[in-house]
């Protein structure tokens, strides 16, 4: 299968045309270069999947791991050396098909999102060089590549938050972002030097006998390695970046921030799952406690904020914590017997994916429509934007969990999973999917229907967007509607690679169902009707709560007080003032010592005759009495 | 004649072209043509290094050449290439070819300026060639003198103040520099001022005991160790645009170059014995300099201070002492010299439109000037590490290399290194955020120009050399990691 | 009573130290020229003296006196003409005062 070369090297082609002569293009062939590339990724995609699940699989029951490519990138010593490849297995053929689907909705959506925008050249060479990052991040064959493009894609997604560079707040939020997942990124890093030190190798499959002797060290560096996860997916306490991320062009939120980039973490720990279920099995549990945590706290915080982004930003982290969650309960590898998790994860990062860009694509149209992220200025657009309107509403439902849409299979399959690792894990991530029902449905309320803010309306009709933004809605509307019962995803994945064919726990699933509808009934009495007296009430009664949450919990307080006042106030300035009053004057002392030293010993070349002469004179009685004497 | 006498021979050639030059475009002519005979011959000779590699050459240094100068003392002009210094000739024949771009325009007595840039070439190429100890101390200081002119002539700023410093730091160091050579000569029997030929005397102990110090500091003060740094954020903010390219691109790494050819090549014993008190200083520089560049306000402190963080890196590198690491410390020279050169020759652009670099009076310079603007963003991502660019590939060989020892010393050491490629992040970007991004405030500044053909090219040079560098690392690093290989074994025995 | 040769190193003593003396003390020009000829021909005295009496019969201390004198002369005149121009240019001839050539 060598062609999947071409998947990395379209992306990156068109990178560099845009990049160096995107300037002098019209908008139109510039976007046509992207988008056109994407196609032909996305074609190459679809056939590597096709093919690489239609090959018979192993004598053992698994698809066979392939590496049409690798080469020697960078070399070290004899035993450890970056390359550079390409792996087939079953998780990264699956990303293969959810990115390049994904960024291709993107790319034709971004057409109608950034007609006219400045800057349009250079968005779609950001887009590409994106793809490129992602596409090479889960194709690594070791997991120094994996950080090579790991960082690559943070860089692209720096600069993609910073698109509108005029911006004050999308400055500071590219910056943030970029420098939080850095700060993560240097757990990773010192994970993969101890992994590569104790393993031998930077692959993922290192020799039986280093993994028998390096004990509690590969416990200790893949829990670095989920730091590094932990970052980049958005996980409680490192999640602050992404709620500002939200500053750039919404498409790329879609892309980005929802679909492709934030699951890098999970596809991290689904990468190292065989490790972590092998030796080191209680950093796979605290791996699930921070994805409940974050779940629970991104759920609960969604609830209040007012921005449909970030609304849609908290729903992300908290489905992230969903997924990290199902990795996280395994116990074994067998899905049959604890190992449910694995599948159940992958399953939701592939269907959250698809409804989640739908929703962020579908907050985009509305975006559009209004010219505002507010709530307020939103509020009975059904009337406006059908087609909007319904393809929101199926991927509120998906998240929601309602069948036979694609969130309610794999939700299901997670839940089921907790309650195999714990009750307790069960009934709190039972509930934590009912607060996604509750917080998404006031969403939809307070976009859709609610009360419609009709001054402005009638300034400014909210009008449908064009097909090039509609399209890529429907498409995947149509994907979050029937992935679920249609594809039988745990034939493709599963734990320890056979085939494993879901079924729905009845229990778990009427339970989930019934505390879904639950929770979109009460959304429906609070948000639904032109009044609110009652979520007013609620938040006024709980105006404590209600604010705090509305802040987020003072996260980013609590971070900028650490950034500014530690970093800045207490190390850096102090440093600089050392350096330069301390060290430097020290420098500078003596250098005046021997000037003074210098100015003392001056005198005696005053210049006059006579006092040279009194000097040569005592030097002459001197050496007459030394010579006398002696 | 030896293909390396001419990397001296051309720059003193190019001299007396410049004395005869009797207007401006013929010194200009004099120049390019001067210093694009350089890269050709760096490039010629990186080549056919390779080539002799590949054939089978196994001797430690080739194109190896001796004349006698001074017999008495055995002072000899010797020179020898092996593969550390056959990049940092390619590295200074860069640096050179784009510095002559970078001051294109630069006024007044530029025939005298671009005569005193000429010799301080002549200084480092002749430095990086040989193999004799009294040579490439001469060498080193030809090469430190004319900035003294150079800045204190040349530069802006309290200019007088800072080349008095920097050279007065530097000489201080040679100082302690020249002590420890003649401690070396002595030490081996007082037969030959050789390198390769010192090597195969052992040196006693005791003599490495008080000699490896005055060595490493005296090439360290140049590698801005801390705490002998301070002399590299007021020289460089003084010096004009591409003395700070040339010095803190190459002159740098005359530092990080004596110290592993001179100090620990000849001396092992003293390695050992004084390694971990100055790993300790160096990892004090690496993050030291980060963080005290967080706060700095003018653009060439930030950079002077990231340097200090860079150089520092190359330093603790290099006492790391395995293979990986040494030969991270080399490429960590040479991807830090192109990236900081690219990083000088913008500031002074950017400096010579707007005639400000306090990054609170510049902003939104990415409308404005967007051609400088994209180098800066790309100077600034090579700095902090991204993949693809050079920076990258130089940290990761350090950190690998140093996390194969096991102590705990050498480990906490390590990870407190590695924290700074957060901080790194935050001076980096932080800079770029202030004074590209946004509105630009200042009406001034509305009116100026982009970059002009002859910054264009130097620009584009660098950042050529730097994402090739970072692309393609492998056969720099194999051809780097096969010499260093010598002078580690020697380490280690 | 007999005049040996002690009695004319006494007179050149006193008057090399006068000499001496005066070097030391004067500030002005004249007097360091007076000075510098008392000492000179102390000098002279002695030459001449122990050519007289440790020598006799041979005459290169008698030579060397003449040749003193001359010199002297000589100096005399150059240092005088080197004083007037000061004098002129600078209308003084304290040595504290004509500093115009001090770094």
């Amino acid at each position: 299968m060598e062609y999947t070369i071409l998947i990395l090297a379209l992306p990156v082609l068109s990178f560099l045309i845009l990049g160096l002569t995107g300037m002098y293009m019209k908008h139109r062939v510039a976007g046509l270069i992207g988008t056109l590339s994407l196609t032909g990724v996305t074609v190459l995609s679809y056939l590597t999947a096709f093919e690489y699940f239609t090959v018979p699989r192993t004598a053992e029951g698994v698809f066979q791991t392939l590496i049409p490519w690798n080469f020697q990138w960078l070399p070290f010593n004899t035993s450890l050396h970056i390359d550079m490849g390409i792996l087939l297995d079953p998780i990264s053929v699956m990303m293969l098909v959810v990115i390049s689907t994904v960024s291709l909705m993107v790319h034709i959506y971004s057409f109608g999102y950034m007609k006219g925008e400045v800057g349009f050249q250079r968005y779609y060479a950001f887009l590409s060089l994106f793809s490129f990052s992602m596409l090479g991040l889960v194709l690594a064959t070791n997991i120094f590549q994996m950080y090579v493009f790991w960082e690559l894609v943070g860089v692209s997604s720096y600069l993609l938050i910073g698109f509108y560079y005029t911006k004050p707040e999308a400055i500071a939020a590219s910056k943030k972002a970029f420098i939080v997942t850095r700060f993560a990124d240097l757990g990773f890093l010192i994970g993969i030097l101890i992994y590569g030190f104790y393993m031998g190798t930077f692959t993922f499959t290192p020799e039986q006998e280093q993994l028998v002797k390096c004990g509690m060290m590969l416990p200790l560096a893949l829990g670095l390695m989920f730091i590094g996860g932990a970052g980049k997916s958005a996980m409680f306490p490192l999640h602050i970046w992404l709620p500002d991320a939200m500053e750039g062009p919404t498409p790329v939120s879609a892309l980005i921030h929802a679909a492709t980039m934030v699951v890098a973490g999970v596809y991290l720990v689904a990468r190292m799952f065989p490790l972590f279920i092998g030796y080191a099995p209680e950093t796979l549990h605290i791996v699930a406690y921070v994805g409940a945590f974050t779940a629970f706290y991104a759920a609960s915080v969604a609830c209040a904020q007012s921005d449909i982004k970030r609304v849609l930003a908290f729903s992300t982290i908290s489905q992230i914590g969903f997924m990290m969650v199902a990795l996280g309960v395994c116990t074994t590898a067998n899905p049959h017997e604890g190992g449910l998790g694995y599948m159940a994860g992958m399953f939701h990062l592939f269907t959250h994916a698809m409804f989640k860009a739908l929703l962020f694509l579908g907050a985009g149209c509305i975006i559009h429509a209004v010219h505002s992220n507010e709530m307020s200025t939103m509020g009975g657009l059904r009337k406006y934007m059908p087609i909007t309107h319904i393809t929101f509403l199926i991927a509120c439902l998906a998240i929601a969990g309602i069948p036979p849409f694609s969130g309610f299979f794999s939700k299901d399959e997670i839940l089921t999973a907790c309650f195999q690792f714990s009750p307790i894990m069960g009934w709190i991530m039972t509930i934590i999917a009912g607060m996604t029902a509750f917080y998404m449905f006031r969403l939809y309320y307070g976009i859709f229907w609610g009360t419609e803010n009709k001054e402005l309306h009638a300034h400014h009709t909210p009008h449908e967007s064009p097909l090039s933004m509609t399209f890529p809605l429907m498409v995947l509307a149509v994907i979050t509607i029937v992935c679920g019962w249609i594809l039988p995803f745990g034939h493709f994945v599963s734990a320890n690679g056979h085939a494993y064919d879901i079924h729905l726990n009845v229990q778990v699933a009427i339970t989930s169902i019934v505390v879904a509808l639950i929770a979109i009934a009460l959304a429906t009495w609070m948000y639904a009707r032109d009044k609110q007296p009652v979520a007013e009430m609620l938040a006024k009664r709980f105006a404590t709560l209600h604010r705090a949450a509305y802040k987020r919990f003072y996260m980013d307080e609590i971070w900028l007080f650490v950034t500014k006042k530690i970093i800045f106030r207490c190390i850096s300035t102090p440093l600089a003032w050392f350096d330069r009053h301390v060290i430097d004057q020290f420098m500078n002392f003596m250098a005046w010592s021997t000037n003074a030293a210098g100015e003392s010993a001056q005198p005696l070349q005053n210049g006059k005759i006579q006092s040279y002469t009194m000097w040569f004179l005592g030097g002459i009685i001197v050496l007459t009495v030394m010579l006398l004497v002696l | 004649m030896n293909i390396l006498s001419l990397f001296v021979l051309v720059p003193l050639l190019m001299l007396l072209g410049l004395w005869i030059a009797r207007n401006l475009n013929q010194v200009r002519g004099v120049m390019v043509a001067g210093s694009s005979i350089l890269l050709v011959l760096a490039a010629y000779l990186t080549v056919s290094y390779i080539g002799l590699r590949n054939g089978g050459a196994t001797e430690e240094m080739l194109f190896t050449d001796s004349i006698t100068w001074y017999a008495p003392l055995h002072i000899a002009y010797s020179v020898g290439v092996d593969g550390i210094s056959v990049v940092m000739l390619l590295l200074s024949a860069i640096i050179v070819f784009t510095g002559t771009f970078a001051s294109w325009k630069l006024k007044p007595l530029t025939k005298e300026y671009f005569m005193w840039f000429t010799l301080l070439s002549t200084g480092v190429f002749g430095f990086f060639i040989s193999t004799d100890l009294f040579t490439m101390f001469m060498f080193y200081e030809v090469a430190l003198i004319p900035m003294y002119l150079l800045i204190g002539v040349w530069g802006s700023g309290r200019k007088e103040y800072s080349a008095m410093k920097l050279t007065l730091m530097l000489m201080g160091g040679s100082a302690f520099l020249l002590i420890g050579i003649l401690g070396i000569y002595y030490g081996a029997g007082a037969e030959t001022m050789n390198i390769l030929e010192i090597v195969k005397h052992q040196i006693p102990t005791e003599i490495q005991r008080i000699f490896f110090p005055l060595v490493f500091l005296g090439f360290g003060v140049l590698g801005a160790l801390f705490p002998f740094h301070t002399w590299s954020p007021d020289g460089h903010a003084s010096a004009p645009t591409a003395v700070s390219m040339l010095h803190a691109g190459v002159l740098m790494k005359l530092g990080g170059y004596g110290c592993f050819r001179v100090a620990m090549y000849l001396m092992p014993t003293g390695t050992a014995i004084w390694g971990d008190f100055f790993l300790i200083l160096t990892t004090i520089s690496v993050v030291y300099g980060a963080f005290s560049a967080v706060v700095q306000t003018d653009l060439k402190y930030i950079n002077a201070y990231s340097s200090v963080s860079h150089c520092g890196l190359v330093l603790f590198a290099l006492l790391m002492a395995t293979r990986v690491s040494a030969t991270g410390a080399i490429l960590q020279m040479l991807s830090h010299g192109l990236m900081t050169a690219l990083f000088f020759a913008l500031i002074g652009m950017i400096y010579g439109r707007t005639h400000t670099r306090d990054i609170r009076q510049l902003s939104g310079l990415m409308k404005i000037m967007p051609f400088l603007a994209v180098g800066y963003v790309i100077a600034g991502l090579a700095n902090l590490g991204l993949p693809g660019l050079s920076g990258f590939i130089a940290e990761m060989t350090v950190f690998v290399g140093s996390f194969e020892h096991t102590d705990i010393f050498h480990r906490t050491c390590t990870i407190i290194a590695t924290t700074s490629i957060v901080i790194t992040a935050v001076y980096i970007l932080r800079v770029v955020g202030k004074i590209l991004y946004g509105t630009c405030k200042n009406p001034e500044h509305l009116k100026l120009t982009d970059a002009t053909w002859d910054e264009r090219l130097a620009v584009i040079c660098l950042i050529v050399a730097v994402a090739g560098l970072g692309l393609a690392p492998y056969w720099v690093s194999n051809v780097i990691s096969n010499s260093v290989e010598p002078i580690i074994s020697q380490l280690i025995h | 009573m007999e005049i040996h040769v002690i009695h004319y190193l006494v007179v050149s003593t006193i008057m090399m130290f006068c000499g001496i003396y005066g070097f030391f003390t004067r500030k002005n020009l004249l007097a360091l020229l007076i000075s510098i000829e008392l000492m000179l021909n102390a000098t002279n005295i002695n030459f001449a003296v122990f050519n007289r009496y440790l020598f006799q019969g041979q005459l290169e201390g008698h030579f060397f006196t003449l040749f003193g004198i001359a010199i002297a002369a000589a100096e005399t005149a150059i240092a005088i003409a080197i004083i007037i121009n000061v004098y002129r240019n600078v209308k003084q001839i304290l040595t504290d005062d004509i500093t115009d050539l001090k770094g």
